[in-house]
């Protein structure tokens, strides 16, 4: 976070960042633990209050920059990437985090957010995924499960799901992570490191809506079941998960897939190693593949590398520029070309 | 031109006011650049000019077709000109399918000087003549010259090493030459501008060198033409000029208002004819406070600018047509949020894709109304090329000071239209002092200017100011969200009463000729040439005859109702059925007369004084003369 601006001597406290408009979110929504988290982390991250920004489209995670008392700005639907990359290039020095759910940043806005990714634009996406419309009241999202019954989709969802750390892979993306909205401490974890990667980071957080699509993590996150279905991902740790860590996640090298097995057994794969920043994407694209039944969900840091940031390497051929010609001025901007002088007669 | 058939070469150079000229050929026979280059030396020598470049969307069309015809017409004159011109006195084509599309633009009796080595039978074939009209009677009512360039090219071009293909891409250079001759123009200039051009490629710098020469001999040994033609330097204003094209305007006016204003500017655009030459000038301006972002589409690029706006920025976007209907939610929200924003739009032919190349000005309304519920914007209209220079930093101007969207509405006789600037004095051009605030103490996020109407601008950075803005709708004041009923009334009330307050400050409309009378001709953007040119036969007439083009649309200047009260009749030419007529009307009840023309060309002169004639009468001009 060096490039931005420090906040000096001040040192703030969660209630700093708290504004004095009321929330209004439904009783039980995720969006409170995750607003808590950020309230509650910002004070550590040592930026000058001044210098931090939350943009937002639209749907109930995009309500979040008013409840922030930072600069904010509640822009329209999918649209939040492409305002923060033209903030950015405006001014590379902020903090600049973007806020989006589901539908936001998926449906109406996937042509934004790949592109802030292949950019590497240097600002913060907390993907809040609920895998359902939430503020036009209950439809089916491009993250909802095949099958899914919702008021638009009563036979059920007949289109597969993305993923969205998948979509973020093939997107060239240097930080893409996933985290729970209950799991704070992780969660808080996990918001700490996109704000330290610099350049575009992308977590999607599990996000319960507990009006249109109750339960739809319960699996991940009840005491009796989420030890068998998450992998939380560590860097440089082999794929174990479950109660006793018995269970793997193996490599079989013939057909390229990730295999559960239980540690210590062969079965003819290969035991491998998560490295957040491995050369190839290949391990995490195979990782961040849709969940599905008899595997455990990957939780954490799928990939961080670095890469140069896109709004510093665009300022910086202007900067090249001035420093090999002069920086630009009316006279010769004007008076440039062929010209002719018409003398009175 | 005179219309007497061709004679012996006698070395006589006649000398004539104007001279219209258009050039046809193949997408890919460089006709563009031939016309530029000419333009490029008439106007050094001191003529006043006026181009019109009628290309195809396609960018290489099938070689032969009529299709892929491309055109570019220029005007050069001793005296003032507005257009460039109605009908061309010199046409010289490059293959049959030129000949055909372009003949109609031809006037009776006008020099027709073709490559007649391109009359082969496929050429001919493709542009649907049976027999070449050559060698039949139908061009005898033209002075017509058959030049085989073809030939002329491959001889002058032996042993350059080229293939035969990039022998013949040369014959533009020939055509050129002995258009140079034919005017008397500076042969070196030229033979310097054509090795600065192809640096890149010595060898085909070279070849282009020899096929001008070419050319440019040609003319001197032939006797085809009975006289060379002089026109002498137009009597322009005194000062420094140079050539520029409207886009090219429009571009140095944005980086010169970000040099007034000492803000960044952000320019976020997504490729689109005919708006994309501004992007380019811009990305090649890197020395300067302008920061070009090429976005995901034309949405991203609309917003970006926003958010740059918010950055305390000054964010521009540009585009055409369709892509200003993707970007209409966005402008939307710089509504609502009050920020600046200046949106370029290039007109074209619509609906839809319609006629890229084409020019149009079925935008008015869409700029004006184009959003949903009411979303009040400023929209502004340059009259001429060089004007766009202007227009472009008084867009930023507006918007930085009244904390609002601009829509400045250039279109594309204007975007690639050519023309003299005469170049302002720096010390003439105003500092733009975008409001920001300061004191936190009296900060609130939509506490307005009592003079403006504006809300501060406060962009992040400024300890103390940390507020949040968005696109629901805000408290008065603070910038809450609020659904308050009275709240919302009055907010929309404010947002139309800021840009109606534009008015205030603008300039009494400018009226060329009678102050009242017969007639007043409006319009607004590139139709200015054929309007002014009209007004001005027309009081050679003996009518009495105003004209106002329009550079403020929304707000309308406040004398607007007064100045059209001043005249019997009002005719308000447009490229469109007629929407400034139909503001015009609502405005003043008054019962205008439109001039509309919906068919991807401009106007010429003679249409609009046809239509004034038939409007005012030719009695009136009568007992107006005794």
């Amino acid at each position: 976070m060096s490039a931005v601006p420090g906040a000096g001597e001040r040192r703030y406290t969660k209630k700093d960042f708290t504004s004095d408009q009321d929330v209004r979110w439904c009783p039980g929504c995720g969006d409170y633990a995750i607003l808590a988290q950020l309230q509650k982390l910002m004070p550590d991250l040592g930026i000058a209050k001044e210098n931090i920004v939350f943009i937002s489209g639209i749907g109930c995670s995009s309500r979040f920059p008013y409840y922030m008392d930072t600069y904010g700005f509640h822009t329209i639907h999918g649209r939040a990437p492409a305002i923060a990359t033209g903030l950015k290039l405006a001014r590379p020095e902020l903090s600049v985090w973007v806020v989006t759910g589901d539908g936001d940043a998926l449906s109406i806005g996937g042509n934004h957010l790949i592109h802030a990714l292949r950019r590497n634009v240097d600002v913060k996406i907390l993907l809040f995924n609920n895998k359902v419309y939430g503020l036009t009241k209950g439809q089916y999202s491009p993250t909802s499960d095949v099958g899914q019954r919702t008021k638009s989709s009563p036979s059920g969802v007949v289109s597969p799901p993305f993923s969205p750390p998948a979509l973020a892979l093939g997107s060239s993306a240097t930080f893409v992570a996933r985290a729970v909205d209950t799991e704070v401490q992780h969660l808080q974890q996990m918001i700490r490191r996109m704000a330290e990667h610099p350049g575009a980071a992308l977590l999607e957080i599990y996000q319960n809506c507990p009006v249109f699509n109750d339960g739809a993590f319960a699996p991940l996150k009840d005491r009796d079941t989420k030890q068998d279905e998450v992998l939380m991902l560590e860097d440089g740790e082999k794929l174990v998960y479950g109660r006793e860590r018995e269970k793997i996640l193996k490599l079989d090298p013939d057909r390229l897939v990730l295999v559960p097995g239980r540690v210590g057994d062969e079965n003819g794969a290969i035991e491998i190693v998560h490295r957040e920043d491995a050369e190839s994407t290949m391990l995490a694209a195979l990782l961040s593949e849709h969940p599905r039944p008899g595997f455990p969900t990957p939780i954490g840091v799928f990939r961080s590398v670095e890469r140069p940031v896109f709004e510093r390497e665009t300022l910086a051929q202007g900067e090249a520029a001035v420093a090999a010609g002069g920086a630009g001025q009316l006279e010769e901007l004007i008076y440039a070309g062929d010209r002719w002088r018409v003398s009175s007669s | 031109m005179s219309s007497t058939g061709p004679g012996a070469n006698s070395g006589k150079i006649e000398e004539v006011e104007s001279i219209v000229i258009r050039f046809a050929g193949d997408s890919g026979d460089g006709m563009q650049l031939t016309g530029t280059e000419l333009t490029r030396a008439v106007a050094l020598s001191g003529n006043d000019i006026a181009t019109f470049p009628d290309f195809p969307a396609e960018i290489r069309a099938p070689a032969g077709t009529t299709y892929g015809v491309s055109g570019f017409q220029l005007q050069f004159s001793s005296s003032e000109i507005f257009t460039p011109g109605d009908a061309a006195g010199v046409l010289i084509t490059m293959n049959p399918a030129a000949l055909r599309t372009n003949l109609s633009t031809l006037e009776p009796g006008g020099l027709l000087i073709v490559d007649s080595g391109a009359f082969k039978k496929r050429n001919l074939q493709l542009s649907g003549y049976e027999v070449s009209p050559l060698e039949d009677d139908s061009l005898s009512g033209y002075q017509l010259i058959p030049v085989d360039m073809t030939r002329a090219v491959t001889v002058a071009l032996k042993g350059s090493g080229l293939s035969p293909g990039d022998v013949q891409r040369c014959r533009n250079f020939f055509a050129l030459g002995l258009v140079f001759w034919l005017y008397g123009r500076d042969e070196k200039r030229e033979v310097e501008s054509i090795r600065a051009k192809f640096r890149a490629r010595p060898e085909v710098a070279e070849a282009n060198v020899k096929a001008f020469k070419a050319g440019h001999a040609y003319g001197e040994t032939t006797e085809a033409f009975k006289s060379r033609y002089h026109v002498p330097a137009a009597d322009l204003e005194p000062g420094e000029y140079r050539n520029v094209t409207g886009n090219e305007a429009l571009a140095t006016g944005l980086v010169a208002a970000a040099l007034l204003a000492d803000r960044r500017m952000v320019y976020a655009s997504y490729p689109i004819t005919p708006a994309s030459d501004i992007l380019h000038y811009l990305a090649a301006h890197q020395r300067y406070p302008v920061t070009t972002f090429q976005a995901e589409d034309e949405i991203a690029a609309v917003t970006a600018a926003i958010g740059a706006s918010f950055g305390g920025a000054i964010g521009v976007t540009g585009t055409s047509g369709p892509g200003f209907a993707l970007k209409q939610e966005g402008v939307g929200l710089a509504v609502m949020a009050e920020l600046p924003l200046v949106l370029i739009d290039v007109q074209r032919g619509g609906p839809s894709t319609g006629l890229p190349t084409k020019p149009e000005q079925g935008d008015l309304l869409q700029a004006i109304f184009g959003r949903n519920s009411e979303s009040p914007v400023a929209v502004i209209a340059p009259a001429r090329p060089s004007e766009c220079f202007d227009m472009a930093i008084e867009a930023v101007r507006l918007a930085t000071q009244h904390m609002c969207p601009v829509v400045l509405l250039s279109d594309n006789t204007l975007a690639n239209g050519a023309e003299p600037w005469r170049l302002p004095e720096i010390s003439d051009l105003a500092p733009i002092e975008p409001g920001f605030r300061t004191d936190a103490e009296t900060f609130a996020p939509y506490l307005r200017d009592p003079d403006t109407l504006a809300r501060p601008w406060a962009p992040p950075g400024t300890p103390g100011f940390e507020h949040r803005i968005g696109g629901l709708e805000k408290q008065d004041v603070t910038g809450d969200v609020s659904y308050d009923p009275a709240n919302h009334g009055h907010m929309n009330a404010m947002r139309a009463a800021k840009i109606a307050k534009i008015a205030d400050r603008l300039p009494p409309v400018d009226v060329y000729g009678d102050a009242e009378g017969d007639l007043l001709l409006v319009g607004f953007g590139g139709t200015y040439g054929a309007l002014r040119q009209a007004a001005q036969s027309l009081r050679g007439e003996g009518h009495r005859v105003g004209h106002a083009q329009l550079r403020y649309l929304n707000p309308l200047q406040s004398d607007i109702d007064e100045v059209l009260r001043r005249y019997r009749r009002v005719l308000i030419p447009e490229l469109n059925p007629g929407q400034l007529r139909m503001l015009l009307r609502a405005r003043t009840l008054l019962d205008l007369e439109g001039l509309n023309k919906v068919d991807g060309t401009p106007f010429m002169v003679r249409e609009v004084v046809e239509a004034a004639r038939r409007l005012i009468g030719p009695a009136a001009a009568k007992e107006l003369r005794a």
